[in-house]
C-alpha cells in the first residue's frame, strides 16, 4: 500500500528505521551476578559492579549471549562468532561507570530480515542491520524534589538488545505492523517480554520526508522512547506530516532529537545533533572478544520454537484456516497452542470459529486473559464433535457455550444433565409434527390454499415445542412432506 | 590530523578534565606530539589484518546465569555523597 502525505503543491514519501532496545529475559544481570527483578526496593538488586564501584570487574552472563543468537536466528539474522564489546562514554547519573559497555562495530547478529503482513493483504520484508548486546542504564526519578534527582540501580546493568533496522518503513502502519511482529517473535522466543508499557521494550524511530519518486534521503529527526505500538506510529506520522509542513514554508529540517509527547501526540524539540555527545567508543579493555562456534550456534537452532510466520503457513495449510485468522490465533504462543490442543482430532476451522467468535467475545466483555479462560481447550473440541455428530443443533451448541462459561463442564456432560440431546428420531420428529398441524388446522388451510411462508411458522412451532432438540434439517425434510 | 586550541578545549569538556586556559596551547602541543608519533603507526600496512582489540585474543569468559550478588544497599550506598529514601541523590538532571 503506498502511502504518502498529499499536500496542494506535493505528494511526500516517509522514510523510517527503527532501533528497538528489547531487556534480556534472564535471571540476572549481563555482567554481574545481581537479580534482574522489575520493582523491588531501590537499590536492592544491585551489586558493586552496577554500582561502578573502583576495581570491579565485569563477567559476561552465558544466557544473555544465548538469548541475543536466538534472537538473531528468529529475525533470520546472520550470527556473528566474533563480536567484540566497546565502551560508550558519556557522563550522566544513570551511568556510574562513565561509560556504558556495549558493542560497537562488531556486534553479535549482523543482518537480517522480517516479513510484515500489511491490512491490504500485501506482505513486505523489513531489513534488520544488526543486534548489539548491551548494559540498560539505572532509573532516575525526577519528580520527587525540585532540586535534586534520585537515581535507582536496580535497572542498571540489565542485558539489553538494541535491534537497529534498515530505513525500510515508509508508512505508520508498516512500522505497527513491524513492531507488533518483533513483540510476537521475542515472546515466542522467551527472549523478552515484550511489554512496551512497563519499558522492558522502548523503541526510537528516525524519520524523514522526501518528495515521491526521490531517491535521496533528507536529514532526519530522532524520536525518543516511544512506549506503545499506537504511539510509535502516531509519532511517524505527526513528525513526518511537521517535517512537510517545514519544507513546504521553504525552511529545512537540522538533523535532530525529539521527543514524543504522549499527550499531544506530537513530538518537541530535545536537541540538534550537532551538539550530540561524542561518545568515543574504544574496545573494552575488561572484556575479551566473545567468539562463538558452529557448533554452539547450531545447537541453539535446535532448540528453536516453531515461529509465528511458520505456524501461521503450518494452520492455514493443515486446518484449513484463512490468513486472517491464522494471523490472530498465532500473535502470541498461548493463543496457537490453545487452539492446536482444541483442533487436535477435530475440525480445526469450526474451532477457530468458536475460538475467535464466542470464546474471545466472552473473554473481552469480562476482561479476562486466555490463561484464565474458564473454558479449556478440549471443551472447544468436544462442542465442535458433538456438531459434526448432530448430537446438538449449533444453536444448542451457543447455549451449551453460555453454560460451559459459567460453569465448566465438558459438553457432553451438560448435554446430558440439561437434556439437550437432539432428536434425531423420526418417529418422534413426526409426532411433535403432528401435534403442531392439528394444534393449527386454519395455517395448514391457508398453507395449502397457496400461503407457502407459513412453512417458518411450522418449522418454528416444532422446534419450541422440541425445545430447540429436533434435528432443524429433518424437521424441515419431514414437515415439507406432510404438508405435501 | 592536527589538534587546535578548539578540540583541546572539547576533550577537556567530554573528560569533565580542568584545564586552565594557560595551559590550553602547552596541551595542543602535547596532543600533537603524540598524534605525530601515532601517525608513524600507518606507515605499516594493515589492509589484510583484523583489528586486535584485545592482546588476551581467548574467548571470553562467562557466568552462568544464577543470582550470586546483591542484597548490599547499605553497603552501595555508603560512599554516595548524598543519599535519600535509599537512593542516590543528585543534583536536578533534566533532559
Amino acid at each position: 500500500m503506498t502511502y504518502t502525505i498529499k499536500t496542494e503543491k506535493n505528494e511526500w514519501e516517509i522514510v523510517c528505521g527503527l532501533e528497538i532496545h528489547c531487556q534480556i529475559i534472564s535471571k540476572s544481570k549481563i555482567f554481574s551476578g545481581a537479580s534482574t527483578e522489575f520493582g523491588d526496593d531501590a537499590n536492592v538488586n544491585v551489586s558493586f559492579i552496577d554500582a561502578g564501584m573502583p576495581g570491579m570487574l565485569p563477567v559476561l552472563n552465558k544466557e544473555c549471549v544465548k538469548q541475543a543468537v536466538k534472537t538473531g536466528l528468529g529475525l533470520n539474522a546472520q550470527i556473528n562468532k566474533h563480536s567484540v564489546f566497546s565502551r560508550k562514554n558519556y557522563f550522566y547519573p544513570d551511568q556510574p561507570n562513565g561509560y556504558q559497555i556495549t558493542q560497537y562495530e562488531y556486534p553479535i547478529v549482523g543482518k537480517g530480515a522480517v516479513k510484515i503482513d500489511l491490512s491490504d493483504g500485501t506482505s513486505k520484508e523489513i531489513g534488520i542491520t544488526r543486534i548489539h548486546i548491551e548494559q540498560d542504564a539505572a532509573k532516575s526519578i525526577h519528580d520527587l524534589n525540585p532540586k535534586k534527582s534520585y537515581i535507582d540501580f536496580n535497572r542498571a546493568g540489565v542485558g539489553l538488545m538494541e535491534i537497529v533496522t534498515e530505513p525500510d518503513f515508509r508508512s505508520p502502519e508498516e512500522a505497527g505492523a513491524f513492531l507488533r511482529k518483533l513483540r510476537s517473535i521475542v515472546r515466542y522466543l522467551g527472549t523478552c517480554d515484550g511489554n512496551m508499557d512497563e519499558g522492558s521494550m522502548r523503541c526510537d524511530a528516525s524519520i524523514s520526508v522526501r518528495l515521491k519518486g526521490e531517491q535521496k534521503m533528507r536529514e532526519r529527526a530522532e524520536v525518543k522512547n516511544v512506549n506503545s505500538v499506537k504511539f510509535a506510529m502516531q509519532a511517524i506520522e505527526n513528525e513526518a506530516k511537521r517535517q512537510v509542513e517545514i519544507y513546504e514554508q521553504g525552511g529545512t529540517i537540522e538533523q535532530q532529537t525529539r521527543q514524543f509527547d504522549q499527550t499531544t501526540g506530537q513530538t518537541k524539540f530535545l536537541r540538534l545533533k550537532e551538539y550530540a555527545d561524542d561518545y568515543r567508543y574504544f574496545p573494552e579493555p575488561d572484556l575479551p572478544p566473545l567468539y562463538l562456534t558452529d557448533e554452539y550456534i547450531e545447537n541453539i537452532k535446535k532448540e528453536m520454537v516453531e515461529l509465528p510466520d511458520a505456524k501461521k503457513d503450518r494452520f492455514i495449510k493443515d486446518y484449513a484456516l484463512t490468513a486472517y485468522d491464522a494471523d490472530i490465533l498465532t500473535e502470541s504462543r498461548q493463543t496457537a497452542d490453545f487452539f492446536e490442543q482444541a483442533a487436535k482430532g477435530h475440525d480445526g476451522k469450526k474451532v477457530a470459529n468458536w475460538i475467535l467468535g464466542d470464546l474471545f467475545a466472552n473473554l473481552n466483555a469480562n476482561k479476562l486473559t486466555l490463561e484464565q479462560s474458564p473454558i479449556t481447550p478440549e471443551m472447544i473440541g468436544e462442542l465442535v464433535d458433538l456438531i459434526a455428530k448432530n448430537v446438538i443443533s449449533g444453536k444448542i451448541a451457543k447455549d451449551v457455550f453460555v453454560y460451559m462459561w459459567e460453569n465448566p463442564k465438558m459438553p457432553s456432560q451438560i448435554v446430558e444433565e440439561k437434556g439437550l440431546k437432539q432428536v434425531t428420531d423420526t418417529g418422534a420428529i413426526e409426532a411433535v409434527i403432528d401435534s403442531v398441524l392439528a394444534q393449527n388446522p386454519d395455517n395448514v388451510a391457508a398453507y395449502k390454499a397457496g400461503k407457502v411462508n407459513l412453512f417458518g411458522f411450522f418449522v418454528g412451532q416444532v422446534m419450541k415445542a422440541s425445545k430447540g432438540a429436533a434435528n432443524p434439517q429433518m424437521v424441515n425434510e419431514i414437515l415439507k412432506k406432510k404438508l405435501g | 590530523m592536527a589538534i587546535d586550541n578548539e578540540m583541546v578545549k572539547q576533550v577537556a569538556f567530554l573528560a569533565r578534565l580542568k584545564v586552565e586556559d594557560d595551559k590550553i596551547e602547552e596541551t595542543k602541543d602535547e596532543f600533537n606530539k603524540i598524534l605525530n608519533w601515532i601517525e608513524q603507526l600507518k606507515e605499516v600496512d594493515t589492509s589484510d589484518i583484523m583489528p586486535l582489540v584485545s592482546v588476551n585474543d581467548s574467548s571470553i569468559p562467562m557466568r552462568e546465569d544464577t543470582i550470586t550478588d546483591g542484597n548490599v544497599k547499605e553497603a552501595v550506598l555508603k560512599n554516595a555523597p548524598m543519599q535519600e529514601f535509599g537512593y542516590f541523590a543528585v543534583p536536578k538532571v533534566v533532559e
